[in-house]
C-alpha cells in the first residue's frame, strides 16, 4: 500500500472558448482525496465544482476545452494523469478506477434497455465472462443496494424504478466494477428528503464496504455537515476555502463561507430572525474582477488596507493546519467578522 | 378572534385517470387533495410542506381557483368563492396572487419586464397614480430591481432577479393573500436568503397573508406562523409552527423533520434519525386506512383497516393530528 492520497489534482484550470470570450470555469484547483475519505465541493451553480469533477474524469471535449494541470490517479500500477493521459487510457480507468454518479437518475439510465441489460454492460467492459454471469453480479448489486426482489426487478426499465430506487441502480451501475474513486455529482439534489437520507446511508455504507475515495458535491451545506472528513468551498471557479468540516463549520475563514452558513435558516431554530443574506450576485466567469472575485459582495473588503482586494487575488493560504482561506483579511478583523454576521 | 381572510372547509380536488385515446374512459380518480381545512388572517404565513406528490402544489393552486375544486368551500373575505366562474373570478384575482416556482418557466420570454408587470394593471383595468410606467418601476424599484431595466426581457436577468420580478408581478395590485409555490426552491443558497427577506418585508409592509408551499422544512420553519403537513393528498398534521417543530405528534412529521440534514458536523451526526423504508406509494392507488401505513414503523392492524381522522391533540387547540397511535 502506498501512502500517497488516491486523486491529487494540482493546479487544474478548466475553460470554455466561447463567441463572448473565455469562460473560466475553473482555476487554480488543487486539493487531494484519500481512499476511505469524503471530501464535500460545495458551491452554487457556476462556481466550478461539477466542471472540475468532470475534468478528473476526463469527461470533457478536448477540441473545445482548454485544460491545464495535473489529475493524477495513484493506481496500484503507478501514477496516471488523467489530464495528459490519451483518451484511450483514461476511458479504461473510468468505471473501473473512478466512477461517477449524476444528479438526474431519470436522465442517466436508458429507457429502451432494461436495468439489468445496462448493469451488465458496465460490467462486461471489465470482465470476462457470459451475460450469465454479468446478470448474476448485476443482481449482486441491486442487492446490495438494497432494491427489494432484485432478480425480478433487473429484467424491469427505468420508468418502473422510483426516482429513489433509480439512484439506487445508478449507484449499482457506478460500484459494479469496485471503483477506487466515486464522484457523486448532487446524487440527491432530485429526491425528496426522506429519501435523500436513505441515499446518503447508501453511499456512506458503500464508501465503507468498497474503501473508495468519495467526492461529494452539492449545495446543500446540511448534506456536507453530515457526510463529509473535509471540505472544499468553490466561489466563482476557484476555491475559497478548503479544510476539515468541523474547522469549515465552526471555524470559517472566508467571508463567503461565513455569508453562506448564516444566510441558511436552521432547523430547530424557532426565533424567526432576519436572514443574513449575502447581497448582489456571483460575477461573470468571462471577465472575471482583477483582484478577489468575492470583492462586490464582501461585507469586509473595506477592511483590508491599501485597497488590495480589488488588485491583487488573494492566493489560498494556509491559517492553521489543513485549514486553508483565499482571502486577504487579516486574522484579527476575521474574527470580529465571525461574530459580526454569526452573533457569535 | 375576526373574520378570518380566507376559510377552507374540507376542499378536494380529484383528477380523473383516463385510459387515453379516442375512447378514453375514466380508469380512476387521483386524489390529490383530500379534504384540507385552513383559516388564514391578514399577516398571517401558512406553510403546506410535504413530499413531491402529496397535493401540495394542487392545494396552493385549487386555493386560488386555478383548479376547479371537487368538493368542499373557499370562502374569501365572507363570500363563498367555491364554484364562481372565472368570469366573477376576475374581480377577485387582485386580492389573490400568485408566485411560482420556476422564474423561467413563468416568465413569458417575449415580453419586456415593464409589459410582464404592467399586465396586472391593464388586466383589471387600473391606472395606477402616475401612469402605468411610473408604477412598475417603482414597483421594480421595491424589489430590488433597478427600474432602468424596464424594457429588458427576462433572459436579460439571473434566476434570483426573475423570482423577484415574479414578485413585482404579484404584488402590484396590493393582493391581501399570495400563494407562493416552492418560490426560493430553484435559486442559489446565497440568493434564497435575499427573497425570503423581501417576501418577509413585503409581508410587513403591505400586511398580507403567504400560504407558502414548499418542500424544505428549513425554509418553511423560518417563514411560517402555522403549518401543515401533507402526505398522499391527506393532511398529517397541523399545528403552530414552534408546537409542530418542537413536539412534532404524527409519525409521519417526526420522520420528516428528521431526515432534514443539519449544517452542523456534530450535532448533525450524533441526531437520532428515524429513515423511512420505501418511497411514496403511488396516488392512483394509495393504501387502504391510514395512507402512512406502508412505510410507518409504528403500523398495526388498524392502521391499515381504519382511515384516521383529523383530531385535536395535546395543550394546543390548534394542533391537530390524523393517526392511531400519535407520538408522545
Amino acid at each position: 500500500m502506498t501512502l500517497k492520497p488516491f486523486l491529487e489534482v494540482k493546479n487544474l484550470n478548466v475553460a470554455f472558448p466561447t463567441e463572448d470570450g473565455l469562460v473560466q470555469a475553473s482555476n487554480e484547483i488543487s486539493f487531494t482525496v484519500a481512499r476511505g475519505e469524503t471530501l464535500a465541493v460545495v458551491g452554487e451553480s457556476g462556481s466550478g465544482k461539477s466542471v472540475t469533477s468532470l475534468a478528473v474524469m476526463g469527461l470533457h471535449d478536448r477540441k473545445r476545452t482548454q485544460i491545464s494541470g495535473q489529475a493524477i490517479l495513484n493506481l496500484d500500477s503507478g501514477p496516471v494523469d488523467v489530464i495528459s493521459a490519451d483518451d484511450e487510457v483514461v476511458r479504461k480507468l473510468r468505471g473501473k478506477a473512478m466512477s461517477m454518479i449524476f444528479q438526474d437518475p431519470m436522465s442517466a439510465l436508458h429507457p429502451y434497455y432494461s436495468i439489468g441489460n445496462q448493469l451488465i454492460e458496465a460490467w462486461s467492459l471489465y470482465n470476462e465472462g457470459d451475460k450469465a454471469a454479468g446478470k448474476k453480479r448485476a443482481i449482486e448489486m441491486l442487492d446490495l443496494v438494497g432494491i427489494p426482489d432484485a432478480a425480478k426487478r433487473v429484467d424491469e426499465f427505468p420508468h418502473q424504478f422510483s426516482g429513489g430506487m433509480r439512484q439506487r441502480v445508478m449507484i449499482a451501475m457506478a460500484l459494479i466494477n469496485n471503483p477506487s474513486l466515486l464522484i457523486a455529482d448532487e446524487p440527491t439534489t432530485a429526491l425528496d428528503v426522506t429519501v435523500q437520507s436513505q441515499i446518503l446511508q447508501l453511499i456512506r455504507d458503500m464508501q465503507k464496504e468498497f474503501n473508495m475515495a468519495l467526492i461529494l458535491i452539492t449545495h446543500d451545506l446540511g448534506v456536507v455537515a453530515e457526510v463529509a472528513d473535509r471540505v472544499n468551498v468553490m466561489y466563482a471557479g476557484k476555491i475559497v476555502e478548503s479544510g476539515g468540516a468541523e474547522d469549515i463549520y465552526y471555524r470559517p475563514d472566508h467571508p463567503y463561507t461565513i455569508g453562506l452558513l448564516h444566510s441558511i435558516p436552521k432547523i430547530g431554530e424557532l426565533e424567526s430572525k432576519r436572514l443574513v443574506a449575502i447581497p448582489g450576485q456571483p460575477p461573470s466567469l468571462i471577465n472575471l474582477p482583477r483582484g478577489c472575485s468575492f470583492r462586490a459582495r464582501c461585507a469586509f473588503s473595506d477592511r483590508v488596507s491599501g485597497n488590495l482586494c480589488a488588485t491583487t487575488a488573494p492566493t489560498l493560504d494556509t491559517k492553521t493546519n489543513e485549514h486553508f482561506s483565499r482571502c486577504h483579511l487579516p486574522e484579527a478583523e476575521l474574527l470580529k467578522a465571525r461574530k459580526e454576521i454569526g452573533g457569535n | 378572534m375576526t373574520e378570518p381572510l380566507l376559510r377552507i372547509e374540507g376542499l378536494q380536488k380529484h383528477f380523473a385517470t383516463t385510459t387515453g385515446g379516442a375512447f378514453s374512459k375514466v380508469k380512476g380518480t387521483v386524489k390529490a387533495v383530500d379534504g384540507i381545512d385552513l383559516d388564514i388572517y391578514p399577516g398571517q404565513t401558512i406553510g403546506l410542506v410535504g413530499e413531491s406528490g402529496c397535493g401540495k402544489t394542487t392545494a396552493g393552486r385549487t386555493i386560488l381557483k386555478l383548479y376547479e375544486p371537487t368538493g368542499g368551500k373557499i370562502t374569501f373575505e365572507g363570500q363563498d368563492i367555491t364554484h364562481l366562474k372565472p368570469k366573477q373570478m376576475k374581480p377577485l384575482r387582485s386580492q389573490m396572487q400568485m408566485i411560482f416556482q420556476d422564474p423561467f418557466a413563468s416568465l413569458n420570454p417575449r415580453h419586456t419586464v415593464g409589459t410582464l408587470i404592467g399586465a396586472a394593471f391593464e388586466i383589471q383595468g387600473i391606472t395606477p397614480e402616475g401612469g402605468i410606467e411610473a408604477e412598475v418601476q417603482r414597483l421594480m424599484a421595491r424589489v430590488g430591481l433597478n427600474p432602468e431595466h424596464i424594457n429588458r426581457y427576462p433572459h436579460e436577468f439571473s434566476g434570483g432577479q426573475r423570482q423577484r420580478i415574479g414578485v413585482a408581478r404579484a404584488i402590484a395590485l396590493k393582493p391581501k393573500l399570495i400563494v407562493a409555490d416552492e418560490p426560493v426552491s430553484a435559486l442559489d443558497v446565497s440568493i434564497q436568503a435575499q427573497v425570503v427577506n423581501l417576501l418577509e418585508d413585503l409581508q410587513d409592509e403591505f400586511n398580507m397573508a403567504y400560504i407558502f408551499v414548499a418542500h424544505d422544512l428549513s425554509v418553511v420553519q423560518h417563514i411560517s406562523d402555522r403549518v401543515i403537513v401533507m402526505y398522499l393528498g391527506k393532511v398529517m398534521e397541523e399545528a403552530d409552527k414552534v408546537d409542530l417543530f418542537t413536539h412534532p405528534r404524527h409519525p409521519y412529521t417526526k420522520a420528516l423533520l428528521s431526515a432534514v440534514p443539519v449544517a452542523d458536523p456534530i450535532k448533525g451526526r450524533k441526531r437520532e434519525r428515524i429513515i423511512l423504508q420505501g418511497d411514496l406509494p403511488s396516488p392512483v392507488n394509495p393504501p387502504a386506512g391510514c395512507v402512512f401505513n406502508t412505510r410507518c414503523w409504528k403500523a398495526q392492524d388498524k392502521c391499515r383497516t381504519q382511515v384516521p381522522e383529523l383530531m385535536q391533540i395535546g395543550k394546543d387547540p390548534s394542533h391537530r393530528i390524523a393517526c392511531h397511535f400519535p407520538e408522545e
